[in-house]
């Protein structure tokens, strides 16, 4: 088990044919997942050949759902055009839609948002995020897959590069399923959600939850793990030095927080 | 990027918010030539993106144009809280019946956008939620739905606005919605929004932030980018893309791939410098996943241009960009950098291909770079090497 992705999640990519997405579509398939086309409007009927691998491009995720049973989209589309490419998931239902693009305006990632809260069938990763990884099953966005392997700690995290340190640091021990979900302001799955299914998943036997400052997100999951989560959780937050007020970013404390770790 | 006051009122004017008559200046003789086109009183406002102008003396009525004058020339050049006043605001000065709160922002922990409005405007609403919440109209706004006229009336009803200005204030924040939509704006503030005593609805003092990712769609911002403000160092790391704060007091120079590694970074550094006498990072810089030798040579030149920095550490987790590539990166960044590279680098490569990366480094054997095997060696010789 994990969560949100496994061995069977059937993946498309939105944005296959640009040079960011083409990239992560090698890696993906390199380290196993299952990519079964790509989204790109306009070049519907085009077969994409990546190190062997034959990938039909459809104009809609409705089509390439269709023909391809797709369930899983990833979004490498530029920032300009991220809005529309997601939106196209969710009138096509996709349940599972996770956004890599970096810098789209948050009045467009909190249009997406409030759509799919409208639609209800779709859940929505990033945007702003590396993806996520259940080692061994399948590799959605830009984590590397060769950090470590399959293992029972569930991992959720607002940054890239600490996940990727943290896999590594822990990659004897290995992860049933790693997620980034974003440092944006506006997130489709946030900590909590994660939290939520990792308590839920069978494999997941201990958690880890690093965060950024900024926003009161971290305050919020740890009320939750109070009230939810019974399995032990290993917490981080960056950031003790971050300026005041500069970029947005406001000062607080480095916290390292442990939880139902007794015994 | 926030707004000063008087680019917030043109924003308003360009979606037609009402205003009253205002204009800038940056000297006493400018200010008496806009006090005398509007004539009658105004109000000379320092433009500073800082609150609490009032009390520091940064607003003053003025009777005529000559007056104005003086009171331009006691504001400007002004201190406010560390910020330097480099232009005042000259407004029509009107008699206030009444004064009302309205905002539009972002509301990051329920990911939608929020109104705010209150009747006890003209304070600091802070103040407002926290001694008497019942006055404060808290309503969140669906970005799919906007802020309809119904939907204003709503927030007007709710926010208990008196029923002679209650058409004119939900106007008011269908076009308060219009301009938070159109120009990418994640807060617009009226504070106050102000009843005069002729009736009139008007926004009398604004604050406007703006989303710097939509800036290729909103080509107008450019324009009020605030340059002279903006730190010499940070400026030229903007333009060369790079996501760069200048930090007080800090000695050790930092690269990172990552904005939550780099911050991790600063914090460990910051531990490690207590024991050699408090040494500090001296910046943030996140050179991002790719991390090229070109942009690792732009990010150590912009570091190693710093005066305050003694030494440099570069904390690289190899991920996609490998660290073999990273550790080229580097090597190719000092022989760009040649003569101009003399500050100690300590170098912490950790992840992909950790090994050749490291076998790199040795192999180029310069004289400024040591390597340390974790991140937490390389932030207390980092921090060692600063206090020499």
């Amino acid at each position: 088990m994990s969560i949100f992705i496994n061995s069977t999640s059937k993946v498309i990519v939105q944005g296959m044919t640009g040079s960011e997405g083409t990239k992560h579509t090698r890696r993906m398939l390199a380290s196993g997942t299952k990519v079964v086309g790509g989204v790109t409007p306009g070049k519907g009927g085009q077969v994409v050949d990546i190190d062997g691998t034959s990938l039909p491009v459809f104009n809609t995720v409705a089509e390439a759902m269709a023909a391809t049973g797709a369930n899983v989209s990833v979004v490498f589309v530029p920032p300009k055009f991220a809005k529309a490419a997601v939106i196209d998931a969710i009138d096509a239902a996709m349940p599972l839609v996770v956004v890599i693009t970096e810098g789209i305006p948050v009045h467009d990632s909190a249009y997406f948002y409030a759509y799919s809260l409208q639609k209800g069938k779709t859940q929505i990763i990033g945007p702003n995020c590396p993806g996520l990884i259940s080692p061994e099953q399948s590799n959605v966005g830009i984590i590397p897959s060769d950090i470590t392997k399959r293992g029972p700690i569930g991992l959720v995290s607002k940054s890239g590069t600490l996940t990727y340190q943290m896999m590594y640091e822990l990659r004897d021990i290995g992860f049933s399923t790693a997620v980034g979900i974003g440092g944006d302001p506006v997130i489709g799955t946030t900590h909590i959600d994660c939290l939520r299914a990792f308590q839920d998943d069978p494999e997941t036997e201990a958690i880890v939850m690093i965060g950024e400052i900024g926003g009161d997100a971290e305050e919020r999951a740890a009320a939750f793990i109070a009230e939810y989560v019974r399995k032990p959780v290993v917490g981080y937050v960056a950031g003790f030095t971050a300026p005041e007020g500069k970029n947005g970013t406001r000062r607080c404390n480095c916290l390292w927080l442990i939880w139902n770790c007794a015994g | 990027m926030d707004l000063y006051e008087y680019q917030a009122r043109d924003l308003f004017e360009k979606h037609t918010v009402p205003v009253l008559q205002g204009a800038v200046a940056t000297t006493a003789e400018q200010a008496r030539n806009a006090a005398a086109k509007m004539g009658g009183k105004v109000v000379v406002k320092a433009q500073v993106k800082v609150g609490g102008r009032g009390k520091a003396g940064g607003v003053k009525l003025a009777l005529d144009a000559d007056d104005t004058f003086e009171k331009a020339g006691a504001i400007l050049g002004m201190d406010i809280k560390g910020h330097t006043v480099h232009k005042v605001m000259i407004a029509q000065a009107a008699p206030i019946a009444s004064e009302y709160y309205v905002s539009i922002l972002l509301d990051r922990s329920n990911r939608t956008f929020l109104v705010m409005a209150s009747v006890a405007g003209g304070m600091d609403i802070e103040e407002v939620a926290h001694t008497a919440p019942e006055k404060l109209a808290k309503v969140p706004v669906s970005a799919v739905e906007g802020i309809s006229l119904a939907k204003a009336k709503e927030i007007v009803a709710q926010a208990q606005f008196p029923t002679d200005v209650a058409d004119q204030v939900a106007d008011v924040l269908v076009k308060l919605w219009e301009t938070f939509q159109s120009e990418d704006a994640t807060l617009v503030e009226v504070n106050p929004l102000v009843k005069t005593e002729d009736g009139r609805i008007v926004a009398l003092d604004g604050k406007v932030t703006l989303d710097e990712n939509a800036d290729f769609r909103q080509p107008d911002h450019e324009a009020l980018v605030d340059h002279d403000t903006a730190n010499a160092l940070e400026a030229a790391a903007k333009e060369k893309g790079l996501n760069y704060v200048k930090l007080d007091n800090g000695q050790v120079g930092i690269i990172g791939n990552g904005a939550g590694l780099v911050m991790s970074t600063l914090d460990v550094v910051a531990y490690a410098g207590e024991k050699f006498g408090g040494m500090r990072p001296a910046n943030f810089l996140d050179i991002g996943g790719g991390a090229s030798a070109q942009v690792m040579a732009d990010g150590l030149s912009i570091i190693l241009g710093d005066p305050d920095v003694k030494s440099v550490f570069v904390n690289v987790f190899g991920g996609i960009t490998a660290c073999d590539a990273v550790a080229n990166g580097i090597v190719q960044a000092l022989e760009l950098l040649g003569p101009k590279a003399t500050k100690p680098i300590v170098v912490r490569l950790d992840g992909n291909n950790v090994v050749e990366g490291r076998a790199i480094l040795n192999a180029a054997n310069h004289p400024l770079v040591e390597q340390s095997e974790t991140m937490d060696g390389a932030a207390s010789r980092a921090a060692e090497l600063a206090a020499k």
